[in-house]
């Protein structure tokens, strides 16, 4: 297991450099030069170059990326092209803020419901039950959110009229439900059918026949034996899931007017507001290479055959 | 969005016609799988012979019609310029053809197969070069790079193909040429690696054949024996990851219309026309709008999953 972890660790600053190279190009050589942007169309030479020279533009490349990379890393991502006098930083917090709270409603409905769903798919196998459930779950897990997301609203918000449509309330708010389901939905579905995939191959180990045969409880060994070991694909799809959830948000917030990260993208997309863009892309990506890389170390405290494995291997 | 799992398929089949024909024809047998096709092949129709289908041009305005529900004239209504939806959503099918087929003939089939053949079949320092690169980019998340990728080589694309109008003189940045080459190329550079390991992981096994021994022996050359010899025999699972690979470019294409990076208007598209009408106010009063889009989308990805499940189930050996 040590070389594996090793090697995922170097990979993780390498993958993080070469993004933030990308963006700091991007930002520096792309289009929209920041100056002239910052001058507008009546640019006078010599002003430009001052400001160059002030903001040091004109040193070498790579002492302005460890610049940038410094300031990155504190968290300071220039200012917006948009809104003028208000840095990337004050403009992304808020937003990344409710966005991280849709994402965690919607993960907490997906695991939630996913997992007694699967868990129960799997208890009543051959029944109705169990046939039941994994139509749900299939059809569930190949709706696109571009559907799911205005079914909703017109079912629950417009016919009924039972939740609000639109805005955002913070996190105990019932603005907050029909998105976080929205979004849920293909969660649901998916962490359904791997648990009960995963339940059914556990069922039929031969460790849980000996706990059977020893006469435990069937508490204890649904809890202990069947339950721990059938969640570890679960776990292991968290990461991924939580990156696909990212970016399920950017189209329910559009359609929910939620003022988060996702809404702020697509604006800063067609206002060609870059800085806003290039912080975007660096924090997405750095988070979500950390939670992948954060599954995989998941994994072996979670199951200890992997750990013997991987250290044969390596 | 990404197909991780690697799929693991057996030895060769031998008898390469029969094989095929058997795989056909358990394909054609299967009642879903034939239904998919058959509702592909209409979309994908209407979408290549979108100007000869449709009444109407996908820009004609009427404002003195705008905003209809579905009636005789415009079976699924018309837009707020009047614009006929059904018109619209089959020339957004075009751009899905579009999409699809360059993105899987360019991506996963040129790209992708040369590299894994190269990788499996060469080894050694090719093989982990274009596993490293391919590991590093598969670490991404690919809409932010399509998005990074997009803002940087648009503009130069662009007038790449302005040029090549002045020179031609005929008007193919209205049709939308750059948009499609530029999106096309960018999903392409982020989705080669899945066929390249599993073509690698093919080849390894089928190099250790005896047939391959037996080709060498005699004295054929490296390219022959593996488009002669190799790749013929593992393009089951080629196809299998082609087919289910289909949905997640054509939701790509969606998702960055959507998110304003992917074709640009009038040129349509369905994630534009989605993204135009997500709203309460549109689904309040006029929900044909949303949801005749969102409907066509919807059937578009169901039959492009289920027929991913068939195609599976036909060519693959072990699935029988």
């Amino acid at each position: 297991m040590g070389p594996y972890i090793v090697r995922r660790l170097i990979w993780l600053p390498v993958i993080l450099l070469i993004v933030s190279f990308i963006t700091f190009a991007l930002g520096r050589f792309g289009p929209g030069d920041p100056v002239e942007v910052l001058m507008g169309q009546h640019s006078n030479p010599e002003v430009v170059e001052r400001i160059r020279e002030q903001r040091g533009l004109n040193d070498n490349v790579f002492v302005q990326y460890g610049r940038y990379l410094w300031n990155v890393s504190h968290g300071d991502f220039g200012e917006s092209f948009k809104y003028r006098g208000r840095t990337v930083g004050e403009l992304l917090k808020k937003k990344m803020w409710v966005s991280a709270q849709l994402n965690i409603a919607a993960l907490i409905i997906s695991v939630g419901l996913g997992v007694p769903v699967g868990l129960f798919a799997a208890m009543k196998q051959g029944t109705g039950w169990d046939t039941l459930a994994v139509a749900i779950t299939l059809v569930g897990q190949s709706v696109p959110i571009f559907l799911t997301a205005p079914g909703l609203l017109l079912v629950f918000a417009l016919k009924l009229d039972v939740l609000p449509t639109h805005g955002w309330g913070g996190f105990f708010s019932p603005q907050l439900v029909l998105p976080a389901i929205a979004m849920g939905v293909p969660g649901i579905a998916i962490i359904a059918r791997l648990t009960r995939a995963s339940t059914l191959d556990v069922v039929s180990q031969d460790y849980v026949r000996t706990a059977r045969a020893k006469g435990l409880p069937e508490s204890m060994v649904r809890n202990r034996h069947i339950l721990r070991n059938s969640l570890i694909p679960v776990v292991t799809t968290l990461g991924f899931s939580l990156a696909s959830l990212a970016f399920t948000s950017f189209i329910v917030e559009r359609f929910f007017g939620i003022p988060g990260v996702g809404n702020l993208l697509i604006e800063s997309v067609f206002s060609r507001d870059f800085p806003v863009i290039n912080a975007i892309v660096l924090i997405g990506t750095t988070l979500f290479v950390m939670a992948n890389l954060l599954v995989d170390l998941m994994y072996p405290f979670m199951d200890p055959r992997i750990r013997m494995g991987a250290s044969q291997v390596a | 969005m990404r197909e991780e799992a690697e799929l693991v398929f057996t030895a060769a089949p031998r008898g390469n016609r029969s094989y095929w024909v058997i795989s056909v024809k358990r394909l054609l047998r299967k009642k879903l799988g034939l239904a998919c096709l058959s509702i592909i092949l209409l979309m994908y129709g209407a979408g290549i012979l979108s100007p000869l289908v449709t009444p109407y041009d996908y820009n004609d305005q009427n404002l003195a019609e705008a905003k209809q529900g579905p009636s005789f004239g415009h079976p699924f209504g018309t837009d707020r310029l009047g614009r006929d939806i059904l018109t619209r959503i089959i020339y957004g099918l075009r751009t899905t053809v579009i999409i699809t087929v360059i993105t899987l003939i360019t991506g996963s089939l040129v790209l992708g197969i040369s590299m894994g053949l190269v990788a499996g079949y060469f080894g050694k320092i090719y093989d982990t070069i274009i596993m490293r690169v391919g590991e590093v980019t598969s670490a991404f998340p690919e809409i932010f790079l399509v998005l990074i990728f997009i803002a940087t080589i648009k503009p130069p694309i662009t007038d790449w193909v302005r040029g090549i109008e002045d020179t031609l003189g005929i008007d193919i940045v209205k049709l939308g040429v750059a948009d499609y080459l530029v999106l096309s190329l960018a999903l392409a550079i982020f989705s080669w690696f899945g066929m390249a390991r599993l073509v690698r992981g093919q080849v390894l096994q089928a190099r250790e054949n005896q047939y391959v021994e037996a080709a060498r022996a005699i004295g054929v050359t490296s390219p022959s024996i593996l488009f002669r010899h190799v790749l013929p025999n593992i393009m089951g699972p080629i196809i299998v990851l082609v087919s289910a690979g289909l949905a997640g470019v054509a939701g790509s294409e969606v998702f960055l219309s959507f998110l304003g990076i992917g074709v640009q208007p009038p040129t349509p598209s369905l994630g534009l026309m989605i993204f135009e009408n997500a709203s309460i106010s549109v689904l309040r009063t006029n929900p044909h709008l949303l949801l005749f889009p969102v409907g066509t989308l919807t059937l578009l990805l169901f039959t492009f999953n289920l027929l991913g499940d068939a195609v599976n189930d036909a060519f693959n050996p072990r699935a029988r």
